[in-house]
């Protein structure tokens, strides 16, 4: 039987590439130099080329290589997202590490590579991609949350995490196996074709049950209820810098992949017999979320929580499963990757070794101690709670009016009252900053210093978060981009 | 010959070495043997993706197979270097102990 | 329908309940007398003797570690060489690429010591 050697378009993947390729060159850079902060600079470059192409490549034709992967507006805006989240993420390592004498260069061909794997996530046209993104970016995960060799939590953190993803990657995979037992095909537009109505295959068992267990599978990424418990320990236990990176990354990695499943293949199977349970997940997420949140006293353990709350309000907009629906996702992921990097470089500022200083009193008193820190925080916490005119605003915005087009006003309702009952946790934050006087522990505690390249991250954080939300028209027009191909 | 083995006995085979370590996972309290069960479901899928393979006549699950293989690789070297790191802290591999995250 | 789950419900409800049943009932219907020969480890009627927890040298787990990954890599030489003259110079160049990665790899983990008895 000949072969027909297959041609590759590899334009369709030239983001990947360049952030993979830049991840190479760091590997490289990191056994030859000693001071590892160039490689961590020479990241946020191969980020930057990445960028570059990205936008060359947006808006042109969607490129697509082998039915496998496909660069569409939907995939360009989400690599937008990405690069968002990776640059500042190291941004905020490249001070963080410093001060803990942990600055290797590992943590940048990594972190890279965890980009890489999200990045090929959001462009998978076929489960056997989806699956590779997905690995790609946990196994590199795993070992960022135990960066810390000094501090048992973080190894705990790691090794928690690394036990229930690689239980949830089991359960993906078992869906995909029985989805390719039901459709016999593993491609998304091939399983979309077979589900037609036409061919009288809506309500299969078999493929149903498949659905069932990729959907389990992203709940663990994504962190949603009832699988959203290992979130809390691990987000508290992993490095502030790199718990900055995989609240957005890998949430935001998680809802492309499943959005991008639901809106091509499952188009007429998801709303006959899903969308119910994944209406009430979201549900359950926002409500679990914010409930557990309003009992910690850590700030850490409480942005663990809300951004559990978070990933319930995204599947807000997930659920109607309209285009309506997909561009308040993208809209609401590129808000949450400015204002909750932001939130965390603040955390880690105040964290000082050993996890001390992340308590809710450690922030009493923070505005006549650093005034610019605690602004930041402040306008932070508003923009997660939703309170115009900033970011998170719009984001909600529309999520929740994409719920309600599509005749489930009810959803955006629970959804207002659960951003009602976050403000009580993000305010009391800017209580204690503004409010209280700072006790006799933190009044001791050293001095807050507060290097360069954070500087820079608190900058463009609080720059995007208030700018977007005053003028929201060039990313509510970049979101506009996000189509499939 | 095994033609004559229904392709329903191996899905049924899959199904139950998936369950046995799904529930392995959840009660054992030893990480080195909640990381032989990962494999064991890996492992189950593997096996109901070579028997839809070979019945439907199709080889993108034999491919799939080998793609699941690196992963699982991967994810055991990456789980025994972190039991590793975590054993310089704590003499212990009972995850009933690794408990120093709470709130 | 959400509505034609209902039975799986049932069952799982029935389940639990059993499970429940049969979890409580024994502890409070059996006797227990346990002695030292009932708590030890089973061995096949073989006596245990020592502790199975010798001291290994943690270089020999990094060691194992490497090579499950470098072993694991053949798999995709396999395939390839199998269809050598079908695939002509794509799979040439393909199979490249990945030695590439493979070697860079080996060179990164080998600069950073990962080798180094002692």
């Amino acid at each position: 039987m000949p072969i027909e050697i297959p041609t590759l378009n590899v334009i369709a993947l030239a983001p990947q590439i360049v952030v993979v390729v830049t991840a190479l060159v760091v590997m490289a850079l990191d056994i030859s130099l000693t001071d590892k902060r160039v490689v961590g600079y020479v990241s946020l470059l191969g980020l930057a080329a990445a960028a570059v192409v990205t936008f060359a490549l947006l808006g042109g034709p969607a490129q697509a290589i082998q039915q496998m992967a496909v660069s569409d507006g939907y995939a360009l805006v989400l690599n937008l997202v990405f690069i968002v989240t990776a640059a500042l993420a190291i941004l905020v390592a490249l001070g963080y590490l410093d001060e803990r004498e942990l600055q290797h260069g590992e943590y940048y061909a990594l972190l890279l590579f965890s980009t890489a794997g999200m990045m090929l996530m959001a462009a998978a046209t076929d489960l056997i991609v989806v699956f590779m993104g997905l690995e790609i970016m946990s196994v590199a995960l795993y070992i960022l949350a135990a960066f810390n060799h000094r501090q048992v939590g973080s190894g705990e953190a790691g090794m928690k995490y690394f036990i229930l993803g690689a239980f949830a990657s089991a359960f993906f995979l078992y869906g995909v196996a029985l989805l390719y037992g039901a459709t016999g095909s593993t491609n998304l537009h091939a399983i979309g074709e077979w589900f037609s109505p036409d061919r009288g295959n809506l309500g299969d068992p078999l493929a149903l049950v498949g659905l069932g267990l990729l959907l389990i599978g992203f709940a663990f990424k994504v962190a949603a209820v009832p699988f959203q418990w290992w979130t809390p320990d691990v987000y508290h236990g992993a490095p502030t810098s790199v718990t900055a990176f995989m609240s957005v990354g890998a949430k935001a990695a998680g809802f492309a992949a499943l959005v991008r499943i639901l809106m091509v293949s499952f188009d007429q199977a998801f709303t006959l017999d899903w969308q119910l349970v994944l209406a009430v997940l979201a549900v359950l997420t926002m409500t679990v979320g914010n409930i557990a949140a309003l009992a910690q006293k850590d700030v850490k353990r409480m942005l663990a929580y809300s951004s559990v709350a978070h990933a319930g309000y995204i599947l807000v907009g997930v659920v109607p499963a309209t285009m309506t629906g997909v561009k308040g996702v993208l809209f609401y992921l590129m808000a949450y990757a400015f204002m909750n990097i932001g939130a965390f470089a603040v955390i880690a500022v105040l964290e000082h070794r050993d996890a001390i200083g992340t308590a809710l009193s450690d922030y009493a008193g923070l505005s006549t101690r650093k005034p610019f820190l605690a602004l930041a925080m402040a306008v932070f916490m508003f923009s997660l709670t939703g309170i115009p005119p900033f970011v998170g605003f719009w984001g909600k915005l529309y999520v929740f009016r994409a719920a309600v087009e599509a005749n489930m006003s009810w959803l955006a309702v629970v959804g207002v009252i659960n951003s009602a009952i976050s403000a009580f946790y993000y305010l009391s934050v800017v209580v204690q900053m503004y409010m209280r006087t700072p006790t006799d522990e933190t009044a001791a505690a050293p001095a807050l210093r507060l290097s360069g390249p954070v500087v820079v991250t608190l900058a463009l954080a609080l720059v995007a978060t208030v700018v977007l939300g005053l003028w929201p028209t060039p990313l509510v027009n970049l979101t506009a981009l996000g189509i499939f191909g | 010959m095994i033609n004559q083995v229904p392709v329903s006995y191996y899905l049924l085979l899959g199904a139950i070495l998936f369950s046995i370590g799904a529930g392995g996972v959840l009660i054992r309290r030893n990480a080195i043997v909640i990381l032989m069960c990962v494999e064991m479901m890996m492992n189950a899928v593997n096996l109901t993706f070579i028997a839809f393979s070979r019945y439907l006549d199709s080889a993108t699950g034999q491919i799939f197979v080998f793609m699941v293989m690196a992963v699982a690789a991967v994810e055991v070297a990456i789980g025994l270097a972190l039991l590793v790191e975590l054993n310089r802290h704590k003499q212990t591999v009972n995850i009933d102990e690794i408990n120093s995250l709470k709130g | 329908m959400p509505s034609d789950y209902v039975p799986i419900l049932i069952y799982l409800l029935v389940a639990t309940f059993i499970a429940a049943f049969a979890l409580v009932l024994p502890h409070y219907l059996g006797p227990r007398r346990p002695n030292p020969a009932k708590s030890d480890t089973i061995e096949s009627g073989k006596l245990s003797y020592g502790d199975a927890r010798r001291r290994v040298p943690v270089q020999y787990y990094i060691v194992a570690m490497v090579f499950i990954l470098f072993d694991i890599e053949v798999l995709f030489f396999y395939p390839w060489a199998v269809l050598f003259w079908d695939l002509k110079w794509y799979g040439l160049v393909q199979i490249a690429i990945f030695a590439f990665l493979l070697v860079e790899s080996y060179i990164y983990i080998w600069k950073k010591g990962a080798f180094k008895w002692k």
